[in-house]
């Protein structure tokens, strides 16, 4: 095999979306030339990085240019010999250190490797022999985190977006656990060719998560509350074009017109008239024409301007070519937004979804009677909540409604470990809360016994007597 | 039906999961003429179930009704006969997101044992993707391919009986992913290397001892794995209850006697003597609840 052509698609191109990667912290960037971006408190470039491998680590030089990191023979980066037993005779009188923050700063502005600071502070270290093997081991690896000058470059995946999330902004995809979001995808049995529902507040990570599972196969519906999906953090998972073929949109704020079989979608918006659309459609001939006299800086008044009407030109022929160019583009945004509309619609009308997922930071309830109704019979559904309280709410509403079986109210606790020689604990802290699910299948509704009482949830037989046996 | 494809409606030669009630759930493999016993009585598989829509009810024999349920993963898990110890849905949770799976993804895994987890990865890793499963036990090794094509699966799985540890996966260089279910995984560990893609992957093994966690991770360092991290999910279950608690009688409130009365109107109604207690709404968690399963220990395998 061409070993060139077989990694191409494990080098990194300009336009990807990668993750940076230093110890436990990851940050999400698309790679542009030119751009410098911020990552643990340094500016760096990322030109550097185009062509080279995913999961290359590099060097910080100065002025923020990454060098791809030499290979270290080992990780016993600094050999010491001499160890102590116990912290008898160690006394923390502030003067152990003999070098000074000034020392310090000037070794980093000469530009010395982390190992090299490292090597110094041990060196003017007095008490640093008299430690034990152990305490030494954390000294280094202390250090080595804070004096650490490197970046790994990796390719996006839910694991590490879904970390990153939790680690660096919690609460803009409410506090939901990268083990809950584990949960949510498996419990909603996402996998390639179904149809899923997604109610996303969580930045779009949940929407990336369920899309990543499928594959690009099947299709997925986002209902989405407000003028627009959030997707920022789908866009973080770089997917291919065809993946986004399968994406689909709703917005919640037609739901009930579409169960009421009333939603009009040949001509949508009330604001625009479709006399309006058919003058539009005429001027469309004229307009590449227009836009190419124009040039650029037209094209780029026109996105400031879009939706606002003050055209202030002293020239009367200018004002209306940009008026104009401003119909054209609202026209063809309105008839997108349609045509997406009534896609969305068309899949959602034959109510046969395959599973839903609901995580955002609405209350429940309502949402997910609303959408559940757009689900085949034996089919899984999620809600995730921050709060239980919201989740116990749902339940006993779905228990009086009835068309639901398996319902369970969860939560994980996820628990890290240290394990070295010797050494072997839970980690000191773990996260207080990765939130709560709700989860259950959906039925057939029955017909004959509407609004099912508590009791028959339970199949009771006309004769009891096995039903007592049982306990 | 299939496991790894929705269909609506139940066909001679399905698997279907009944559900009676209560979190109990049963498999039952659909055939012309056949009956299934269950405590509502029988159900007759050529006019209760093949034709019905997934998700219906059936009414049994005696009177009462089960609902018929498409079988996924999850629902597998709670009912396959057991032949061996099992992973359950949280730890699957869990793997099959940090070992990264998704639709194409080839993954490596050791034992098969009941198959709950070989279910889980064939699901996620359809239609493009391939299982290859070890099992050095003959007959549970057999017994998991006869389910694998019950389940119309068996096109995304080879099983190999082998011991994993002596004769490795049986492929080399293929794996996105592998997945170590044995009582000694650092033996196999080198086999997993080997198994895995030139341009890496992640690997993950699953122990219940702390020692084998110790010994794992020590031949991962040995073999160049990197970002070597052990953790533990545990899930609870939280029941839902109507709770009723007693407020105490403090006896009559001279104070509030002494207001108008028209706040002592109000006051006899909201808070009348006979009102002793409150209910609330709440959960309580179970008395006693899977407090360890096994260690995860997750490493990623560099390029080499």
């Amino acid at each position: 095999m061409a070993h060139s052509e077989d990694d191409y698609e494990y080098r990194i191109k300009e336009g990807d979306h990668i993750v940076l990667k230093r110890g436990d912290v990851y940050k999400a960037v698309q790679i542009q030339r030119k751009k410098k971006v911020i990552f643990e408190k340094q500016w760096i470039l990322l030109d550097n990085v185009v062509g080279h491998l995913y999961s290359t680590t590099f060097e910080i030089s100065s002025g923020g240019t990454l060098q791809p990191k030499e290979d270290e023979e080992t990780q016993s980066s600094t050999d010491v010999k001499v160890t102590g037993t116990d912290n008898r005779h160690i006394v923390d009188d502030g003067k152990s250190q003999k070098l000074t923050r000034d020392d310090i700063e000037t070794m980093k502005e000469q530009g010395l490797t982390d190992k090299e600071i490292i090597k110094q502070l041990i060196d003017n270290s007095s008490t640093f022999s008299n430690k034990t093997g152990y305490a030494q081991d954390k000294y280094i690896k202390k250090k080595k985190k804070k004096y650490e000058n490197t970046v790994t470059v990796l390719k996006p995946t839910c694991r590490i977006i879904a970390m990153m999330y939790h680690g660096r902004e919690p609460g803009k995809i409410c506090h939901l656990r990268y083990d809950t979001l584990a949960q949510m995808l498996t419990l909603a049995n996402i996998h390639a060719g179904s149809k899923v529902l997604v109610f996303d507040t969580c930045a779009g990570l949940v929407l990336g998560a369920i899309m990543e599972r499928m594959g690009g196969y099947g299709s997925v519906i986002q209902m989405y509350p407000g003028g627009g999906p959030v997707r920022a953090g789908m866009e973080c998972f770089g997917f291919p074009a065809h993946f986004h073929d399968m994406l689909h949109e709703f917005p919640i704020c037609h739901v009930n017109a579409l169960l009421a079989g009333k939603l009009d979608t040949s001509a949508k918006d009330p604001t625009e008239g479709e006399k309006q659309v058919k003058v539009d459609a005429e001027e469309e001939q004229n307009q590449p024409e227009a836009e190419q006299q124009e040039g650029s800086p037209q094209e780029e008044n026109m996105e400031i301007n879009t939706g606002d009407d003050v055209g202030q030109d002293p020239e009367k022929l200018e004002k209306e070519k940009r008026q104009e160019a401003k119909a054209q583009e609202r026209k063809e945004k309105l008839e997108e937004k349609r045509r997406k509309l009534a896609a969305a619609a068309a899949l959602l009308e034959g109510r046969n979804a395959d599973g839903l997922v609901i995580a955002s930071q609405f209350h429940p309830s309502s949402l997910l009677l609303g959408l559940l109704k757009f689900l085949a019979p034996s089919r899984p559904f999620v809600v995730y909540s921050q709060y239980k309280e919201t989740l116990i709410e749902c339940y006993t509403k779905l228990k009086e409604q009835g068309g639901t079986v398996n319902l369970m109210i969860t939560d994980t606790w996820l628990r890290h470990y240290q394990v070295l020689p010797d050494r072997t604990h839970p980690l000191l802290l773990m996260s207080g809360g990765g939130g709560y699910l709700l989860s259950g299948t959906t039925v057939a509704f029955d017909h004959s016994k509407p609004a099912a009482s508590r009791l028959a949830e339970e199949p009771a037989p006309k004769r009891q007597k096995v039903k007592d046996s049982e306990n | 039906m299939s496991f790894v494809e929705y269909s609506d409606l139940i066909k001679d030669g399905d698997v279907a999961i009944v559900h009676l009630g209560h979190n109990s759930v049963t498999p039952v493999k659909v055939q012309h003429g056949a009956q299934t016993q269950t405590r509502y009585g029988a159900i007759r598989h050529s006019s209760d179930l093949i034709g019905q829509r997934y998700g219906s009810k059936v009414t049994c024999s005696k009177g009462g009704w089960v609902h018929v349920l498409h079988p996924t993963p999850e629902l597998w898990t709670v009912s396959l006969p057991h032949r061996t110890q099992i992973l359950y849905t949280p730890d699957i949770a869990m793997v099959t997101m940090m070992l990264e799976l998704k639709p194409g993804s080839v993954v490596c895994e050791s034992g098969t044992g009941s198959g709950s987890l070989s279910h889980a990865i064939l699901r996620t890793i359809a239609p493009t993707g391939h299982l290859h499963t070890v099992e050095f036990h003959q007959q549970r090794a057999e017994k998991v391919v006869e389910e694998f094509k019950e389940h119309r699966v068996d096109h995304l799985v080879t099983v190999r009986n082998q011991d994993v540890c002596k004769d490795g996966f049986g492929v080399t260089g293929v794996a996105d992913a592998v997945f170590l279910d044995i009582p000694s995984p650092w033996e196999a560990v080198g086999h997993a290397k080997a198994a895995m893609k030139k341009h890496g992957g992640r690997l993950c093994s699953f122990s219940p001892c702390i020692e084998q966690v110790q010994r794992t991770c020590e031949a991962l360092t040995e073999q160049g794995f990197e970002e070597i991290r052990t953790l533990e999910v545990l899930l609870r279950v939280h029941n839902v209850r109507d709770v009723t608690l007693q407020l105490p009688d403090f006896g009559p409130d001279p104070s509030s006697s002494q207001a108008s009365p028209q706040a002592m109107e109000g006051a006899s109604t909201a808070a009348s003597p006979n009102q002793t207690s409150l209910r609330i709404k709440t959960t309580t968690l179970p008395r006693e609840m899977p407090g360890h399963t096994g260690y995860l220990t997750f490493a990623t395998k560099p390029r080499t």
